[in-house]
């Protein structure tokens, strides 16, 4: 695996299938009395984040909690980032604190790329969803749940047909989860009204149809994304009456999935909107499943990144200067560094 | 004033031969000359053309001065070749008076290295609502004939009508930065293939043709002459080439950068690929080469605009629009249209030097290399090949996109009315 995590074109299909299968594993330390890996311990993740998402936040958060690391929430709120910080000057910060992992939340799509790739800090970046461009984590905890429903644990997907449904112009789940689940072998459908589909939508490695009738019957999962309601004011659609009849989830067009498919949302849900309370709270909708998977996704995502070739104790960042104060050479450090280049 | 021999330059890449320079003029141009006591450059396997001009530089001063000023500005002009610079009207306090104008042509003046003509704003503080004083601005000293609000499209198209009228009295031109507002709110790059997979907001091509598309109609229905800047679409391409054959006076510019890079390169999400109008497709790249080519684009204009280091080193939607050029231009060009076959060296004379200078309305500039004309004279080496180093640049800032990229092509020597403002490459 790559040292970062920016988007779900950095795995191949290895690289996917390694992280589900950890994240099998982490998922059973969850069911153990004490729900805690001594992994991490001394490794520093902090979370950083830039827009509000408490849900991916304590996602990972326990997941770094759960493997033993030490976290730093960094929230831009209050912080000096609200005072007009630069984000280079908050990762040197960073990096002078011995972050070994970053995750970041960003409302830039490309800021943990940049994050990443600047020669600002060495630690990994994982990428929590920056922009409209993509959210890695949350296709590898939906392929986690599509793959135990749908083709069982240790398989891929291949053939199995997952149609994703809103607003995918400004969906970072929505990219990822192309990516991923094309990776994995899985056929997947977009579908939208045209205005919430990018131009060169249809270079994209899946399908695309405006009609969710249409491929329902087809669909062994069907994600539902969140749709915005102050998109019609942007004439993205009309009203969120007509959003809802022609796109939105509910219990008739369930009824016309096959038997064995699943519904997914990525959450928060809209109900109401692109999905019916009738379908959220039904046995088939696996959102709340897919919580409960996030944080195995992300311990195996974390373990991968920070521990998962070393030993599950290194030295620490004080082990790095000697008594003089002079910087030791730290092997590890060099090679991560080179390694980045 | 010495006189300076300029012995066995190819002229206009033509053959080689002697130019004698005496004082601001030049004196003679043939073969074998001798003159007693003249300075000799040596311009044997060097190509000597007329003084580049640039319809379109941001020279930042006043307001932002941390970026560039009139001073370092024409320094960067001066290395890249060029003997008068067009600044933009966008500055603090914008350049919409009499009074700015001739602020930033007096500071030309003053600074010796390459004449500046400024550029007047078409609205009162760039805002598209009023029309500024388009009069006084080309009585003044400064003898405005350009208007534009560049960096703003002037959007209204009563405004617009109205500004292409009015300028008709005392011969102006009024160059629009095409961009469609409502259509390219919170863009980031092009709008295709890259924009849908980076989630950037993408600034679609119809933004610029359909405001192109107005203009040269509404140029040919006041009778009026319009300039489109930083053309960067094949769509707009076709719409100026149309307008020409209509035989409306319409005429276009395409910056370096169009010319050689595109959108693919905002994968690295790095904002010194950010710059407005964005990098567009191959597709494009290759149209405005062949425009350039067949001269329905009249010039290259460098939209050089500087910006300070941490308005690029940032994440990409936070980053400023904008890249510098005078100083790798002609290189870009050499690369682009010369070493391509596209155009030869006296059709580079014709886009970066005659048309801009007639465009723009401006005397001594984009002249014959012939004896009594303005010594305004860029003497490069075609054969030289070395790697952009911002590290170099004469300009206060380094936001190039071709750090590090070979390019072909250096100046040895300009002259401005007889005096080298750059010799053996460094400024004097």
């Amino acid at each position: 695996m790559k040292r970062h995590l920016i988007s779900a074109a950095d795995l191949t299909r290895d690289d996917a299938l390694l992280v589900l299968d950890t994240a099998e594993e982490m998922a059973r330390v969850a069911d153990r009395p004490i729900k805690k890996l001594p992994t991490l311990r001394g490794r520093t993740v902090v979370n950083l984040f830039f827009e509000d998402s408490t849900r991916t936040r304590i996602s990972f958060e326990a997941a770094a909690k759960r493997l033993s690391a030490d976290v730093i929430n960094f929230s831009a709120k209050g912080s000096s980032v609200s005072k007009g910080e630069s984000l280079k000057d908050t990762a040197l910060t960073l990096e002078a604190m011995g972050a070994d992992a970053v995750v970041i939340r960003h409302h830039s799509s490309g800021a943990p790329h940049r994050l990443a790739t600047s020669g600002w800090i060495n630690a990994s970046v994982v990428n929590a969803g920056d922009g409209t461009h993509e959210h890695p984590t949350q296709a590898l905890l939906d392929a986690l749940t599509m793959r135990r429903h749908l083709s069982g644990v240790g398989r891929d997907l291949e053939g199995r047909r997952i149609t994703i449904v809103g607003d995918v112009l400004h969906s970072r789940v929505a990219r990822s989860n192309v990516l991923l689940l094309t990776t994995l072998g899985a056929e997947v459908t977009l579908v939208a009204p045209p205005t919430l589909l990018p131009i060169g939508v249809e270079q994209w490695p899946c399908k695309v149809s405006y009609d969710l009738d249409a491929v329902l019957a087809k669909s062994d999962a069907v994600m539902m994304l969140r749709v915005q309601r102050e998109r019609m004011n942007a004439a993205f659609f009309p009203t969120e009456r007509e959003y809802a009849r022609r796109y939105g989830l509910d219990g008739l067009r369930m009824a016309a999935l096959p038997e064995h498919a699943i519904v997914m949302h990525p959450g928060p849900m809209n109900r109401g909107m692109e999905i019916t309370a009738e379908v959220a709270d039904s046995p088939r909708c696996t959102a709340v499943e897919q919580v409960a998977n996030g944080v195995s996704t992300r311990m195996a995502v974390l373990y991968l990144l920070l521990g998962g070739s070393e030993p599950a104790i290194t030295g620490t960042r004080t082990d790095s200067a000697d008594a003089d104060g002079r910087p030791a050479a730290e092997a590890p450090e060099a090679a991560r560094t080179e390694e980045s280049k | 004033m010495s006189k300076i021999l300029i012995r066995g330059a190819r002229l206009l890449g033509g053959e080689p031969m002697d130019v004698l320079i005496d004082g601001e003029r030049i004196a003679e141009v043939g073969t074998g000359l001798t003159a007693e006591g003249a300075d000799v450059v040596e311009g044997e396997g060097r190509i000597l053309l007329p003084g580049l001009v640039d319809l379109h530089t941001h020279l930042r001063e006043p307001g932002r001065e941390d970026s560039e000023t009139v001073l370092t500005g024409t320094r960067a002009a001066a290395v890249g070749g060029y003997t008068a610079v067009h600044a933009m009207a966008n500055t603090f306090p914008v350049a919409d008076t009499a009074g700015v104008v001739e602020q930033v042509w007096r500071l030309g003046k003053e600074s010796g290295y390459c004449d500046v003509q400024p550029v007047g704003a078409v609205t009162v503080g760039l805002e598209g609502r009023k029309l500024a004083e388009l009069g006084a601005m080309a009585d003044s000293a400064a003898r405005v004939r350009v208007f534009s609000d560049d960096g703003k499209c002037v959007d209204d198209a009563v405004i617009m009508r109205r500004a292409l009228e009015y300028v008709k009295a005392f011969g102006g031109v009024v160059a629009q930065h095409a961009q469609e507002p409502r259509l390219t709110e919170g863009a980031q790059m092009n709008e295709g293939i890259v924009s849908g997979e980076l989630g950037l907001t993408g600034w679609p091509a119809v933004a610029e043709e359909s405001i192109i598309a107005r203009d040269v109609l509404l140029a040919a229905h006041v009778g009026s002459r319009v300039h489109i800047c930083h053309l960067s679409t094949a769509g707009s391409v076709e719409i100026v080439r149309w307008a020409k054959s209509k035989g409306w006076d319409v005429t276009a510019e395409v910056t370096p950068h169009h010319l050689l890079l595109t959108d693919e390169l905002v994968r690295t999400y790095n904002p010194v690929y950010k710059v407005n109008p964005p990098l567009r497709t191959e597709a494009d790249v290759m149209a405005l080469r062949e425009a350039l080519a067949d001269g329905t684009i009249d010039c290259v204009a460098t939209d050089h605009a500087p910006h300070p280091t941490e308005d690029k080193d940032c994440e990409w939607p936070a980053a400023a629009m904008g890249m510098v050029g005078l100083e790798t231009a002609l290189s870009v060009v050499q690369h682009t249209m010369v070493d391509t076959g596209l155009l030869d060296w006296s059709g580079v004379a014709d886009r970066m030097s005659a048309r801009p200078a007639a465009i723009g309305r401006l005397a001594g500039h984009g002249r014959p290399i012939a004896a009594g004309e303005p010594a305004n004279l860029v003497l490069l080496d075609p054969a030289y090949r070395g790697a952009v180093n911002p590290a170099d640049f004469a300009s206060r800032s380094r936001n190039t996109p071709y750090e590090g990229r070979e390019l072909p092509g250096r100046v040895i020597a300009t002259f401005l009315r007889g005096r080298a403002t750059v010799m053996d490459g460094k400024l004097t």
